[in-house]
């Protein structure tokens, strides 16, 4: 996977991991064009498009756009599933996961894609595995807070 | 409820925390950017205090504005800060920072290489995980140099959790430090069998994408992968597999043999439909590898087509979209099974979704024959009416267009129906695509010599209809069809059925609006047509009608002389003058047609596109030297007469002798070739072109066959092609019976002597003549072209590096000195030995560094084989055996160029095989060669060997420092040659010697291995605690190397000393 964004419906962007070296400019530029082609499309339409060298595999959750890049060869109904973990991820982590919850927790929600992601891999099929390290890793959080406090 | 109120507290220490600036940037929609500057300028203040909760608020604040498109890179050093961190609270938010917001060429990067090695050597589980997370986002080559070796030690880490993050890295890594890969990779493979499956799939996923890139070097990772493959149940991993065996199958035709069966009864048992995805397109690309030599796979092919049947069934848009993307890869090689779900295909040109349909459009390129070219361009045609959106509908006409003319037309029976499409299309409003259409004409046109009445009729009517197409001119890209008409017109004159109305419509006023280029090409064809009706007329003793073209002419005209560009005005001001001399000689009664018509005469030949690329530079003619002497420096490229060629510049239409640099003159050489390749009326002046044309076989012999006249030629107003559907219909049955008719005649011809050529042209399979034989002029090419030579790869890959032979570990490796960066890899080695020089140890052991690990399942098929050899052994053999071996010994103390000899007098005896060299290959051909699903033992025996075979092959290469190729190729001779168990045999003798071989090799090189290992080395020793490795035995140990030997060869390594000896 050379990418991952989150856009919500009006094209603010919400969550973006690049997997490769990216120039920032590029970024910009190419997250701009993707956006404009992926909120363009009808709801009826497939998920799949190519664009330059690239596919893309979108989904829509409520109002967020799930959208990632992948390469020529890659397999792109798995691409679906690792999108749709994802999104179960989140949904497990912050309960019934919304668009507000991963605008305020931003940070939290990239922990969790970097639990989940790796370089653009995966790193581990299951959810409960990576849940779990996520609670861990908070959890130290949670006592290294308490430590500072104390 | 304490905690509660320190952390208000805390709250209120910071100025906000990320709450409260995103809370705040959705209450300031208006002024969001000055908002957030303030918000920057408050993050600024709140860097410079010093406690580290600050400053981490502040970074986890400025990551949200990178998000959001504000340059943050002025933070950076505020970031490692807060990386280095003790507390993982902040360390975890100045790592995400560092993921988000660094890249290459961020300069603190170079700082982090301490921190993050701490960080990745914390007792603390998380602290490693979050430094190896965001160590993948931002690696570059020096912190991959760096680091390399840290996170080799992580992979055999006691938590799976940071081995599984350690081997995902390690992909990072290697591409950013190919060097790495080659030390690393046996840790890599060892990884496969890690008892965590979150880490072999972590494993999997690594090799699988280094496999893709450059498969041939993982071939021998086949039995191991196949064995996972038919074991494992995570449809994650076994998608990742079956991908990378689609990768390899190109390169071992055998393997795809053996796949077949596990992947067709993965997609009989599996329900998810992204692994029935992924086994239809690898048993796709299997089939496609196996072509050739496989006939009995139309089951494979037939079951992979009805799955795909119901996923294009499926109202899920998305299987639709991928089934048809996966029945256009089976298209390619299997046309007829896909050509049976026509219905299917045209029923998806419906579908609401344009990409599905464009999909659609793509298959039914390759769905097209003679039989069913004329219905489906009809189906295409329909869909063109109603088609909304432009961008759509031009699709359509530019997949109308590629379908016709596909392979020179190949499936066009009937060349009038085509032409009557082409006319079709240009009432197509609004299209980019004219000028397409515009080539299609003259295209067919020029080269399908029966259909030029016919189409001259066409564009006769075009030109007269021309207000039709073009209502609106500027923005009309149909009018480039007006062209290709009046140069139809113009040059094949001599079948206009009323020439003098035709030039009549080309000299209208309203043509005066059209673009330039096409009004010049108007007026010149305006004088073709007048030469040919002269022509016609000067038969009559009535002179009358002549001099009032004339005079239409000299009339008509003056309108373009006064054309603003420059093209039109040129030719219309010459043809004005010529036309008024005409007119001056008609008046004395003179004929002047024949002089006129002199004027036009003359074959156009296509030329083919790359004909000019193609010339071969003469001898002795050197491109790159100076034709004059180069232009003074103070004269600038820009003040060179660009606008010799322009059109601004009137005036200026003499080239002055300027001396022009050789940019100048390759610009303008561009520039006329351009001009010559866009003009129709450039002769390639070349006699040889010619003589080529005249050569072409069938050009002037392919009979013509008359144009069926059943077709109504006049036809008022614009052509339908519709009534061709039918009509073909019918020209097809009478054919067919005519054809048996002939075919009787033929006999009885034959019978009686040498019976005459018929008329019918080629059969095709379907036993469709075409209507007009296609005078398909082939394209011209000048003498001696040179072949293409496309090299279409690209040499900023950034895989291309990772393209290391991975078997031949050791040979590589000792081939070429070890660099600096490559002494990462080295390990420790325990058990106790034999007596060897410590220094020649150092050697032994650098150049060995995975065979250790492979000891047991070494041992494992040594036994297998002993047992097999026993069972199997034949005198015969044996003695054949000898022999060779006796042969190659020679070869080996031989020269250089001896061995050259042999090596290609063998390659010469021998088939050839796939690039798999090595004796990996024999192992793999057993492996290959065994029945297709091996019983349980078997196959084990068959994976312990491929495993263990790197570390016996790959001495092989050091005994030939300087013939780097030779052992390979007579191994691979020795494993193209054994067959079936015979190989066995071999294969234990190949290893004797390259046990000798390596042998001979330390001997030989001991004195610049040693002194090679780093301190560094020394601590990843330390640090890595590695499998016991039963037979090997200690030689000697220092601070920074321990050596081994392998007691088990130890025997025959000294033989061979003595045999070196002798």
């Amino acid at each position: 996977m050379r990418f991952m964004l989150l856009f919500s419906r009006q094209g603010k962007l919400r969550l973006q991991k690049w997997y490769t070296a990216t120039a920032e400019r590029d970024k910009k530029k190419m997250v701009r064009e993707l956006m404009q082609i992926v909120l363009a499309r009808k709801p009826k339409m497939c998920s799949f498009l190519e664009w330059r060298d690239l596919k893309i595999v979108y989904k829509r959750y409520a109002s967020l756009y799930f959208c990632c890049a992948i390469e020529e060869q890659d397999n792109e109904l798995i691409t679906l599933e690792v999108i749709h973990r994802f999104v179960e991820l989140l949904d497990k982590y912050f309960g019934s996961v919304c668009e507000l919850d991963i605008i305020f927790n931003f940070e939290k929600a990239y922990f969790i894609l970097d639990e989940f992601l790796m370089g653009g891999e995966i790193q581990d099929t299951s959810k409960k595995s990576v849940l779990k390290a996520i609670e861990q890793a908070d959890l130290l959080q949670e006592v290294s807070w308490a430590s500072e406090l104390t | 409820m304490a905690l509660k109120i320190v952390k208000g507290s805390i709250d209120r220490m910071f100025d906000k925390n990320l709450q409260d600036l995103v809370r705040g940037i959705r209450n300031h929609k208006e002024d969001e950017a000055k908002y957030i500057s303030t918000c920057i300028d408050e993050i600024k203040q709140e860097l410079k205090q010093d406690n580290i909760a600050v400053k981490a608020n502040a970074v986890c604040k400025l990551t949200y504005l990178q998000m959001l498109g504000y340059d943050v890179s002025w933070a950076a050093f505020n970031i490692v800060e807060v990386m280095s961190s003790s507390k993982f609270t902040y360390k975890r938010i100045g790592y995400l920072a560092a993921s988000q917001c660094f890249h290459e060429n961020t300069d603190v990067i170079m700082l982090t290489t301490n921190q993050i090695r701490k960080d990745l050597s914390s007792p603390n589980q998380y602290d490693t995980g979050v430094a190896l997370t965001g160590l993948s986002c931002f690696v570059t080559p020096d912190l991959a140099r760096d680091l390399a070796n840290d996170i080799m030690t992580l992979m055999s880490h006691t938590k799976p959790y940071i081995r599984k993050k350690a081997v995902l890295i390690m992909y990072k890594v290697f591409l950013k430090y190919p060097e790495s890969l080659r030390p690393a990779f046996p840790r890599l493979k060892e990884k496969l069998e890690d008892p965590d499956p979150g880490v072999q799939s972590a494993a999997v996923n690594v090799i699988c994408e280094l496999a893709r890139r450059n498969p041939k070097n993982y071939l021998s990772l086949a039995p191991l992968f196949f064995k996972l493959m038919t074991s494992s149940t995570n449809n994650w991993v076994l998608i990742k597999i079956i991908k990378l065996f689609g990768a390899l199958t190109p390169l071992e035709p055998r393997l795809g043999k053996k796949l077949i069966e596990p992947l067709t009864n993965l997609i009989h048992s599996t329900s998810a439909m992204s692994l029935l995805y992924e086994c239809v397109n690898t048993v796709i690309a299997v089939l496609i590898s196996l072509s050739s030599g496989m006939p009995n796979h139309s089951a494979s092919i037939q079951l992979c087509v009805q799955k795909l049947r119901i996923l294009i069934e499926d109202s899920d848009q998305n299987l639709k979209y991928l089934g048809l993307l996966a029945m256009s890869k089976i298209l390619k090689t299997h046309p007829k099974s896909v050509q049976s779900h026509k219905d299917l295909i045209l029923q998806c040109l419906d579908d609401k979704d344009e990409s599905i349909r464009l999909r659609a459009l793509d298959l039914l390129y390759g769905m097209v024959s003679k039989k069913n070219l004329m219905e489906i361009v009809k189906k295409l045609m329909i869909h063109v009416d109603k088609a909304e959106g432009t961008t759509y509908r031009d699709e359509l006409l530019t997949k109308i267009i590629d379908i016709c003319s596909q392979s020179n037309y190949q499936y066009i029976t009937n060349f009038e129906w085509y032409i009557s499409i082409l006319v079709e299309l240009t009432r197509l409003e609004g299209t980019r695509h004219g000028h397409l259409i515009a080539s299609q004409m003259l295209d067919v046109a020029i080269r399908v010599k029966a259909i030029r009445v016919f189409a001259v009729a066409q564009m006769a009517t075009l030109l007269d209809n021309a207000h039709l197409l073009t209502g609106n001119m500027q923005r009309n890209g149909i009018c480039e069809v007006l062209y290709a008409a009046a140069w139809i017109c113009g040059e094949f004159s001599e079948h206009l059925e009323n020439p003098v109305q035709t030039l009549e419509a080309m000299l209208r006023p309203k043509v005066a609006t059209l673009p330039g280029h096409i009004q010049a090409v108007y007026v010149q064809n305006a004088a073709k047509l007048f030469a040919t009706i002269l022509k016609n007329q000067e038969g009559n003793t009535d002179s009358t009608a002549a001099q009032e073209t004339s005079q239409m002419m000299i009339d008509r005209l003056p309108l373009f002389v006064q054309s603003a560009n420059l093209e039109v005005q040129e030719r219309a001001s010459c043809i004005l003058q010529l036309v008024k001399y005409i007119q001056k000689l008609q008046q004395k009664d003179v004929e002047v047609a024949e002089e006129v018509s002199a004027l036009f005469a003359g074959e156009l030949n296509p030329v083919a596109p790359k004909a000019q690329k193609k010339v071969p530079v003469p001898e002795g003619l050197d491109l790159d030297a100076w034709i004059n002497e180069p232009p003074s420096e103070s004269e600038s490229e820009d003040e060179q007469p660009k606008a010799i060629f322009t059109k601004e510049e009137p005036k200026h239409s003499r080239p002055r002798h300027t001396e022009v640099d050789e940019k100048e003159l390759a610009r303008r050489r561009e520039a006329r070739k351009q001009e010559q390749a866009n003009n129709p009326f450039y002769i390639k002046a070349s006699p040889s072109s010619q003589k080529v044309y005249q050569e072409a076989p069938g050009v002037e012999h392919i009979p013509v066959v008359q144009i069926d006249l059943s077709v109504p030629l006049k036809v008022p107003g614009l052509p339908m092609s519709d009534q061709y559907v039918k009509l073909e219909e019918e020209r097809r049955q009478k054919e067919r019976a005519e054809k048996k008719k002939k075919e009787k005649k033929k006999r009885k011809e034959k019978r009686s002597g040498r019976g005459k050529k018929h008329d019918s042209g080629p059969e095709s399979e379907e036993d469709i003549t075409p209507a007009h034989v296609v005078d398909i002029v082939t394209e011209e090419m000048p003498e001696n072209a040179l072949p293409s030579d496309d090299d279409d790869k690209d040499p900023n890959d950034p895989h291309k590096a990772l393209d290391i032979d991975l078997d031949n570990l050791l040979e590589t490796t000792a081939r070429r000195p070890l660099a600096d960066s490559e002494k990462l890899p080295v390990r420790s080695h325990r058990a106790a030995g034999a007596p060897k020089s410590p220094a020649e140890d150092g050697e032994a052991e650098n150049a060995t560094p995975q065979e250790p690990k492979k000891k047991s399942s070494k041992e494992k098929r040594d036994k297998k084989k002993d047992k097999e050899r026993d069972r199997k052994r034949s005198k015969e053999e044996k003695k054949k055996k000898k022999h060779k071996r006796e042969e190659k010994e020679e070869d080996l103390l031989g020269g250089q160029a001896e061995e050259a000899a042999v090596q290609s007098e063998e390659t010469k005896e021998v088939e050839a095989q796939p690039s798999s060299t090595s004796a990996e290959v024999s192992d793999l051909d057993f492996w290959l060669s065994n029945a297709p699903v091996p019983s349980n033992t078997q196959e084990a025996a068959t994976v312990a060997a491929a495993e263990a075979d790197p570390a016996p092959e790959a001495p092989a290469g050091t005994a030939a420092d300087s013939e780097p190729e030779e052992p390979k190729d007579t191994e691979t001779e020795e494993s193209k040659s054994s067959k079936h168990k015979k190989k066995k045999q071999k294969k234990e003798k190949e290893e004797k010697e390259k046990k000798k071989k390596k042998k001979h090799h330390h001997h030989h090189h001991h004195s610049d291995g040693g002194g090679e290992e780093s301190v560094q080395n020394g601590t990843v020793e330390e640090e890595e605690p590695l499998p016991p490795m039963s037979n090997y035995c200690l030689l000697a140990e220092n601070s920074y190397i321990k050596m081994v030997s392998d007691g088990d060869c130890d025997a025959r390594l000294w033989k061979f000393v003595l045999l070196s000896i002798c």
